[in-house]
């Protein structure tokens, strides 16, 4: 695959993301998105959904780039918690493949629920076919949703579909919805937790 | 100083008001004149005016020198010119000394008309909402009605954060650096420590200094000390002085030892030749007075309530005067109103004097957000 091809492929991809994280988000809410690397998810939200949001992001130059994009970002590290923004505040928060990028996983799964009314999750599963056949042979998995190598991840969580949906149980959290896709962007119903690689989650908290 | 991308040489500019200005105190100033300077060209839809407040020792002379004294460059230079992130090819920037100030504004200095002598210690108590008013009498001389911009750093943000509560309709961005909602009881405590060097001074003579012919340098020289002390990161000042010795030796004396000493007492000498003891005993009033949720029992997101402004906030890890959590103060009441917001914490060594710096990162953030302005 040529750069470009590769580059291509990336951002369809991405629009991909968007898109079903965008299908959950009705139009005029109030989106937070944590982990929101250069805004393009809120930029293409506030395009598409008229949504007014915010992002939070560690990373200096990502912060930057919200800022060249016209993106309302806070320069925050989400690890530290969420205790500046108050309860209920946003619709939505989103956090778009970077929970795995994290240390304190409940922390921040509470911290979420209690900032917005639900919660959109999206993440690699670990356990997807290639990924098992990966470390079936000795090899840490590289894929199209973990793409990185093993010394140069910023991924710090490695979980499943079943491990994340277990550890929603055990926190309270209602499984509101779930989608799960292949690598080619298909999405699939039959074993998730061995056909999907990439999952998203719609989630609320339980009364 | 590099001569590039400035605005070259600069003159400054008087304009007197004659309606009297009720200040915050109560007290009332019987028409005032205000020094300012401006730099790029407003627009015929007088959308691109950008007003730079000062700090507590800074002027209108913002960028550019003066025609007479060339080493006079601006204090915000490395950020205001041609190509600059505060770009006065887009914009038209104006830098204006407070009331209160020593550099040409009405202020301590000044001749009271009803005196006809200088004002000294009798100068009424200005504060950041007065400095606002007046600036908001500069605006309408000079035809701005909105301005597309304030920004300032440390005290200059809090006039930001203040216009964006007083005038709510007459600035689209506050650009608020370096700065705090109010101060704590340590910022305070320094602040006391400053004035009671100037004011226990046997020069200061209540402030009449001038009818004896002096001035409580020695006073204004320990405040400016104590003030520089908290102005530094602790790393950088190890790190620029360190234990060094002036004279390679311990003198067992209490003359300089340490190369530190040297430089505190060099800044407070430079500081106590040229600023007024009653200006920066008022400047560090104004500081303190500072507290917008004072009137909304500590709230700050209710005083911000009618602020429309969208926000650019940044603070300096290193910043211990103004540290990022009180910047963070203002970008949560921000967010409660649900105003635009963004929110940098710079990396960078400097300690409070980081904002005035030219550290690239710093300046991109300018820059990317001042590019996003419409004009």
């Amino acid at each position: 695959m040529t750069e470009h091809e590769r580059r291509a492929k990336a951002e369809q991809r991405e629009r991909f993301d968007f898109a079903v994280i965008a299908s959950w988000i009705p139009p005029g809410e109030r989106v937070l998105d944590l982990g929101c690397g250069d805004g393009r998810l809120l930029r293409y939200l506030n395009e598409t959904r008229d949504v007014a949001g915010y992002g939070v992001e560690i990373d200096k130059e990502s912060v930057l780039g919200c800022i060249r994009n016209g993106v309302d970002v806070l320069q925050m590290d989400i690890e530290c918690g969420l205790s500046g923004f108050e309860d209920n505040s946003f619709d939505h928060v989103v956090i778009s493949q970077a929970l795995q990028t994290m240390h304190t996983t409940e922390r921040i799964l509470g911290e979420m629920l209690r900032v917005a009314v639900e919660a959109v999750v999206s993440f690699p599963n670990f356990a997807y076919r290639t990924n098992r056949l990966a470390i079936a042979e000795g090899r840490m998995p590289v894929s199209e949703d973990l793409p990185y190598d093993w010394f140069d991840t910023p991924n710090v969580r490695f979980f499943t579909i079943a491990d994340f949906e277990d550890l929603c149980a055990r926190l309270g959290i209602e499984i509101r919805e779930r989608l799960a896709f292949d690598d080619a962007g298909r999405e699939v119903s039959d074993d998730p937790n061995l056909n999907g690689s990439l999952a998203f989650y719609r989630l609320g908290r339980k009364n | 100083m590099s001569s590039e991308n400035s605005v070259g040489v600069v003159a400054p500019q008087r304009v007197g008001f004659d309606q009297p200005l009720w200040l915050k105190s109560g007290a009332r100033l019987h028409g005032f004149e205000l020094v300012f300077e401006t730099y790029g060209t407003l627009n015929a839809e007088r959308s691109n005016a950008v007003l730079v407040c000062h700090a507590l020792s800074g002027s209108h002379h913002v960028a550019g020198r003066h025609a007479d004294d060339p080493e006079s460059v601006g204090w915000w230079d490395n950020l205001v010119g041609p190509g600059k992130p505060l770009d006065t090819r887009k914009f038209f920037v104006v830098g204006v000394n407070n009331l209160g100030g020593c550099y040409g504004s009405t202020g301590p200095l000044s001749i009271n008309p009803e005196t006809g002598k200088r004002y000294g210690a009798d100068f009424p108590m200005v504060t950041v909402e007065d400095w606002v008013a007046a600036q908001a009498r500069l605006a309408d001389h000079l035809g701005v009605s909105t301005w597309a911009a304030v920004i300032g750093g440390s005290l200059g943000g809090m006039q930001a954060l203040a216009w964006s509560i007083q005038y709510p309709e007459r600035i689209r961005h506050a650009m608020v650096i370096a700065s705090a909602p109010k101060l704590s009881a340590q910022n305070i405590a320094f602040n006391e420590v400053a004035r009671q060097a100037i004011i226990s001074d046997p020069d200061f003579h209540g402030g009449h200094y001038a009818e004896h012919g002096v001035v409580p340098t020695r006073g204004l020289r320990l405040a400016r000390m104590v003030g520089h002390i908290t102005y530094l990161s602790d790393s950088q000042m190890g790190e620029k002085f360190g234990r060094q010795l002036r004279h390679g030796e311990h003198k067992f004396s209490y003359d300089v030892d340490f190369e530190i000493e040297s430089y505190l007492r060099h800044q407070g000498n430079k500081f106590a030749s040229f600023f007024d003891a009653n200006t920066y005993l008022m400047m560090t009033k104004a500081l303190d007075y500072f507290d917008p949720a004072y009137e909304y029992e500590g709230n700050l997101a209710a005083a911000l309530v009618r602020a429309k402004a969208s926000f650019f906030v940044a603070s300096f890890s290193t910043d211990w005067r103004f540290a990022p959590a009180r910047s963070r103060e203002i970008v949560f009441a921000l967010l409660h109103n649900r105003l635009h917001v963004a929110y940098a914490e710079i990396e960078c060594d400097a300690g409070h004097d980081s904002f005035l710096l030219d550290d690239p990162h710093y300046h991109a953030l300018l820059r990317a957000y001042l590019e996003n302005i419409a004009v």
